[in-house]
């Protein structure tokens, strides 16, 4: 919001001919794309799954790729130069368990029910009830939130480049849209590999120099205790208790809340990711995918966090809160990547830089409208408006709702642009579905007792309840330590508790009303379930080529790299 | 990827790095022969110099190995 404000005033760094070169190379280089893949864009499953015939690395690259919006990257460089090495849990803890659980355990499920989406997946296990509540509500969450990662980008280069805001949300969505119409999520998932290469082409340096300037990690490690404090520095050691660390939270809050419920409900469950595995060859590939994902989601602390806290170590000026900013004059947490690219990259290396924030912001742009495309039109389009049309009516239909799509993602932008606080609440909204939903489809895959009852109550119970805690702490925050069962609890651990607590209510829920209905047959179970499933073996594959393995060498160099940073 | 005779995506990769790698270190050599009044942090290792040639040289590995071919 205040950021806005910020916009008013000057911007950090000045583009010179090449770095518009690089930029303007950029935009016609995935224009490029969309029109060259058109013509391999002939049916649904073309349209909405890239031929299902992506292989590993790319579905897991895309997988990865659609998470990593610029928003992310210059969030948590904000939230390590604030919080320290803390942020790091996001990447780890945070995702890379999720991330493994989703291919060795979950995708076989996915992959061959042949689901087109997670709300499909609802209706083959739950019934058309779950399929509409999962479907209605991140159809529109996810419209919703590309507006306002589109209102941010544009608010972004505003401060960084001086740029309008209108021409900023228009270029973007207007790029988006054309390549997404024409090429679908072929399309979007070449482009979010090629955006993939250019994040970490772009974004590489600025830890390389910084690590020079600042003597190497342990001068590094030296800086961050003399400018921040020696809680800086560790990932675990100060999680005894809520009031020795910067972020106000608790192990108990990051290990069942962020690393056991958020983060399998985000990875798991969110269509916008899963939907790149889903574009996978085959069984193999489709589990392989998110492996390599988090084997590469390992490293982005390299990229982000690494950037904030050599901020923190190295920039003459000290950042502060937004509203502190403005105040002041200063520069805000939240311009820290960007005042590190302007500090070490001259011309060309800047316009790499910015085109990789772009890049960032486009492929999230992009994982969203495709989500929404499917979504809409097979869980909502075609099984309660339309049914039964041809193949071709819902590929017009897809690319139709793809330009619908970034169009309502352009009116809630300048809806956000006059009603800023409506960020905070379709933010929150989101979050409210994640958890619960992870209930259901865990439970789904997992227990061949829940019924449709069951999954409908549970998923409405806990998305209930969860909104119902939002609220209640919103009217008084005292009720926060309640939630979190702490005085000490800060906004942080409002997030972790919540999840934590609405996806029991979900599970207990789920459990009581199915034990309390009539089962699905069994044969009505099979290639949905755990247990009436026949799941591919691998004891013909050789080590290297076996998804379990490769998990079982990331989950060490994870353990490994905790340790490390203990 | 390859499907029948499509481009690979690893070839628009290397398109990509070739380029901007060329752009950057062309870059990084002009600012050598006329040093900018401001230079950046760290401005004697010509970073632009090295980062753009390698990633030419990584784009260019990549365009030679996935130059579309018909099948």
């Amino acid at each position: 919001m205040i950021l806005f404000a910020a916009a008013q005033t000057q911007h950090l760094v000045r583009l010179s001919t090449v770095d518009v070169v690089i930029v303007v190379f950029y935009f016609a280089l995935v224009l490029a794309i969309g029109f060259y893949l058109k013509r391999w864009t002939h049916t649904g499953e073309d349209y909405f799954l890239a031929g299902r015939e992506m292989t590993a690395w790319i579905a897991g690259l895309s997988f990865l790729s659609a998470n990593l919006g610029a928003l992310e990257l210059m969030g948590w460089a904000a939230a390590s130069y604030q919080y320290g090495i803390l942020a790091t849990h996001w990447y780890w803890i945070g995702a890379i368990p999720a991330m493994l659980f989703l291919g060795i355990v979950m995708m076989p499920f996915y992959y061959i029910s042949k689901t087109h989406s997670v709300p499909g997946y609802l209706k083959l296990r739950f019934g058309e009830s779950s399929r509409a509540l999962a479907a209605v509500s991140f159809a529109l969450m996810t419209v919703l939130m590309s507006g306002i990662n589109m209102y941010s980008m544009a608010l972004v280069m505003k401060v960084v480049l001086g740029w309008d805001i209108h021409f900023s949300i228009w270029v973007s969505s207007i790029t988006v849209a054309i390549y997404v119409a024409l090429g679908g999520l072929r399309s979007a998932i070449f482009n979010e590999v090629l955006q993939f290469i250019l994040i970490w082409a772009g974004a590489l340096l600025i830890p390389i120099l910084g690590l020079v300037e600042a003597g190497g990690w342990s001068g590094l490690k030296a800086r961050l205790v003399q400018n921040g404090s020696a809680e800086y520095i560790h990932l675990w050691r100060n999680l005894g208790s809520f009031s020795t660390n910067p972020m106000g939270i608790h192990w108990t809050g990051i290990v069942f809340g962020l690393g056991m419920i958020i983060s399998f409900g985000y990875w798991t469950t969110d269509f916008l990711v899963v939907q790149r595995i889903l574009s996978a060859k085959d069984l193999r590939a489709a589990k392989m995918a998110p492996i390599i994902g988090a084997a590469f989601k390992m490293f982005v602390p390299f990229i982000v966090i690494l950037p904030g806290l050599l901020g923190l170590a190295v920039l003459p000026m000290k950042l502060t809160g937004e509203a502190a900013a403005v105040a002041t004059g200063g520069h805000s947490y939240n311009e820290v990547l960007p005042l590190m690219l302007a500090r070490y990259c001259g011309p060309g290396l800047l316009g790499l830089g910015i085109t990789a924030l772009m890049a960032g912001f486009m492929s999230g742009m992009a994982g969203n409208v495709t989500a929404f495309a499917t979504v809409w039109t097979y869980d909502i389009y075609g099984a309660l408006i339309r049914k039964s049309q041809t193949d071709q009516h819902y590929v017009r239909m897809g690319r139709w709702s793809t330009v619908l799509g970034v169009l309502i993602s352009v009116g809630t932008a300048y809806l956000v642009m006059q009603f800023l606080s409506i960020m905070d609440y379709v933010q929150a909204l989101f979050s409210f579905f994640i958890a619960p939903l992870f209930g259901t489809v865990i439970l789904g895959m997992l227990w061949k007792r829940a019924t449709a009852a069951g999954g409908f109550w549970g998923l409405f119970a806990g998305t209930a309840s969860s909104i119902g805690m939002w609220a209640w702490v919103k009217v008084d925050p005292a009720a926060l330590s309640y939630i979190a069962l702490s005085n000490h609890a800060k906004d942080m651990a409002e997030n972790m508790y919540r999840a934590m607590w609405s996806w029991i209510i979900c599970v207990i829920v789920t459990v009581i009303v199915s034990l309390a209905t009539p089962p699905k047959p069994e044969t009505e179970l099979k290639g949905l379930v755990y247990g009436v499933t026949e799941i591919p073996r691998e004891e013909h594959v050789s080590l290297l080529h076996r998804p379990a393995f490769w998990a079982v060498v990331v989950s060490v160099v994870l353990v490994i790299f905790n340790l490390l940073l203990w | 990827m390859h499907t029948e005779s499509s481009i690979s995506i690893w070839f628009f990769i290397g398109i990509s790095l070739l380029v901007n790698g060329l752009l950057i270190f062309a870059a990084g050599l002009y600012e050598i022969e006329h040093p900018p009044a401001h230079p950046v942090v760290l401005f004697a290792l010509h970073a632009p110099v090295w980062w753009g040639a390698l990633l030419a040289a990584a784009g260019a590995m990549y365009c030679l190995r996935t130059w579309p071919r018909k099948s």
